[in-house]
């Protein structure tokens, strides 16, 4: 049997618009490889969404009697936390599945296509952004169980989770920089604790900021995950302040403005 | 057929202080195979990744079909097939999605991919284990999907980097005949071996490459023919039939070494001589204790070529072949 039969067609070279609608064709399919990982080995999207459960239990019933927030009940206060302590944390995954297919040598063999340069990671972002959905949903669910009320209205709440998600979608991207750098996905997790622990927790995402030091305080009060965790509980508890939602999406601009480049150009210069 | 398919020229490549190119140029006729034979890190891969867009040479340029590496990478793309030194295959998925994803990423004509894959999968015996997670796969059969997806959108030029290594000489035997196949349909070969057994039996010419130069070029008959040939060595009961033997056998070659016991020599056309040494030895009533045929290796080459054994390597890849009474 020959496997060159002339008979076959051969690719299709795209330019001008075609081009960009064969780059979509792409970004979807290694987005669907993606997802697939995800079907597959489903202890992936398990683990992943034990540790935020136990983050809401711990802080709903261990710390949250001893901590008070004057106007709200803890629990209201503390999910918008989740919510974005949640998608910060899970987008070391990012890094993981990156690093991962950089020593199978997937991502070699993925250079050597004719497909769309950023493909690779727009997809692996994408896949990431559509399991978010999936966490941040069930968090929710966990939420509500515990008693998390919404104050404000269905769609605010929603925009509240779009925010949250793209918060997500941004850090997608911060990792997809560092997989690619560090190259294993252990180093890529320990890479991540250290940076991502501080703007964690020393943040508004758990506590009101006013009995921090001065110097940590003016840290926590504008660092993005304080920002955006400030906008969701917004758009969740007490009505949206238009200000603290241009400050959020400003801050996730400014992350992709920064690292969508900077993650493609070391994909194209990994050695 | 006289069109040149890989064309490189003075390729070089640092990584960080390591040199793993330091100038190499090919010209690989289109229709033809090259065997690129060297030594563990001697700079077969980073050719190969240069040659498939995957990085950069630092000086140097390289044509596929006549479109340069670096500054249309995208052309040369959709013309070649690389299949790696590891099998860059996801386990998470099916045989018939990987070739799926590559038939996608590739820019086939979506209608096209589902009967493509198909076909190859049919081609390397994957067809049974189609819809298992490759995960599941043995070694063997990752390699084949490996190559199949390779194959997916019919390049006209295909890079195979150390293709058979792992594989056990039954893999081995059947890949060849796949390669043979691909080449006997016009397909341009560039491959990296570490055996010069596999370069001879495949390739048109080979260049041994060797601390990122290449340090000999030539038909596969030209290069075994600098290097030497095959060596039968026969042992004997004891030292004194060792030297009745060298002297009944020296009419075959003029190398012959009795040492101890043994009895080598080094001859051309080793296998048919064969039987008339043995008929030699029988009528001179010598019966051999032991006997080896060795067909010259890759250190052998080496020795040859540069009077050092190749450097470093990982394990040496000496195939003795004991004959039992042939
Ligand atoms: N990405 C890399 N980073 C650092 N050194 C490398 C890299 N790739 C190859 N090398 C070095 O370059 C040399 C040639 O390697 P390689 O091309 O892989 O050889 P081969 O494929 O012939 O075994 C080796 O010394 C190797 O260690
Ligand atoms: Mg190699």
């Amino acid at each position: 049997m020959t496997l060159t039969a002339t008979s076959f067609p051969r690719p299709i070279e795209h330019n001008g618009l075609g081009r960009l609608v064969s780059a979509m064709s792409d970004i979807l399919a290694v987005t669907w490889r993606n997802l697939l990982g995800y079907k597959r080995v489903p202890q992936l999207l398990v683990f992943s969404t034990i540790q935020p459960v136990i983050f809401v239990l711990m802080f709903r019933y261990v710390f949250g009697g001893a901590i008070t927030v004057p106007g709200v009940s803890y629990v209201d206060y503390l999910m918008p936390g989740i919510f974005t302590q949640v998608v910060v944390f899970g987008s070391v995954g990012t890094a993981i599945g990156l690093a991962a297919d950089l020593n199978t040598g997937l991502l070699e063999r993925f250079r050597s296509l004719p497909m769309a340069r950023p493909a690779v990671l727009a997809g692996r972002t994408t896949a990431d952004l559509a399991r978010n959905v999936f966490v941040v949903l069930l968090m929710a669910a966990v939420g509500f169980v515990v008693g998390f009320r919404v104050h404000t209205s269905a769609p605010e709440f929603i925009a509240g989770l779009a925010l949250v998600l793209l918060f997500g979608y941004t850090f997608s991207w911060v990792f997809a920089t560092v997989g690619l750098w560090v190259r294993d996905p252990e180093s890529a997790q320990a890479a991540a604790f250290p940076v991502l622990a501080p703007l964690v927790f020393a943040s508004s995402a758990f506590v009101p900021t006013n009995t921090m030091p001065d110097w940590l305080r003016v840290f926590a009060e504008h660092q993005p995950v304080s920002v955006t965790a400030t906008a969701v509980r917004g758009l969740m508890l007490s009505g949206a302040s238009t200000s603290d939602i241009v400050q959020a999406v400003a801050w996730s601009a400014a992350i992709l403005l920064v690292f969508v480049p900077l993650a493609i150009w070391r994909y194209q210069r990994t050695a | 057929m006289n069109h040149i398919a890989i064309e490189a020229t003075g390729l070089t490549k640092k990584f960080g202080d390591v040199v793993a190119l330091d100038g190499v140029s090919v010209s690989v006729p289109s229709g033809s195979v090259l065997g690129l034979l060297g030594p563990n890190g001697a700079g077969k891969t980073t050719a190969v990744r240069i040659l498939t867009t995957i990085i950069r040479p630092d000086s140097g340029s390289a044509r596929v079909l006549g479109y340069d590496v670096v500054s249309n990478a995208s052309a040369v793309r959709y013309r070649i097939g690389l299949a790696g030194q590891y099998a860059a295959v996801d386990g998470n998925l099916t045989g018939r999605e990987n070739l799926r994803l590559i038939g996608l990423l590739t820019q086939m004509p979506r209608n096209t991919i589902a009967a493509r894959a198909d076909v190859l999968l049919e081609r390397f015996e994957l067809t049974e284990a189609a819809d298992r997670v490759v995960r599941t796969y043995s070694g063997g059969m990752r390699r084949r999907l490996d190559l199949a997806a390779a194959l997916v959108h019919q390049p006209p030029v295909l890079f195979l980097d150390e293709p058979t290594t792992g594989l056990d000489p039954q893999g081995r035997l059947e890949l060849w005949d796949v390669i043979r196949d691909l080449v006997s349909d016009g397909t341009t070969v560039l491959l990296t071996t570490q055996y010069l057994e596999e370069a001879d039996k495949l390739a048109d010419n080979i260049a041994v490459v060797d601390h990122g130069r290449i340090i000999a070029e030539g038909t596969p008959a030209d290069l075994k023919a600098r290097v030497g040939s095959t060596m039968i060595e026969i042992g004997l009961p004891d030292e004194g039939e060792a030297v009745r033997a060298k002297s009944v056998l020296a009419r075959f070659s003029e190398d012959v070494e009795p040492d101890g016991r043994k009895v080598r020599m080094r001859i051309n056309d080793g296998a048919r001589v064969l039987i008339d040494v043995l008929r030699a030895l029988d009528a001179a009533q010598l019966t051999p204790a032991t006997m080896a045929v060795r067909e010259p290796t890759l250190d052998d080459a080496f020795l040859a070529l540069t009077g050092r054994q190749p450097e470093p390597r990982e394990s040496p890849d000496r195939q003795a072949v004991a004959v039992g009474g042939a």
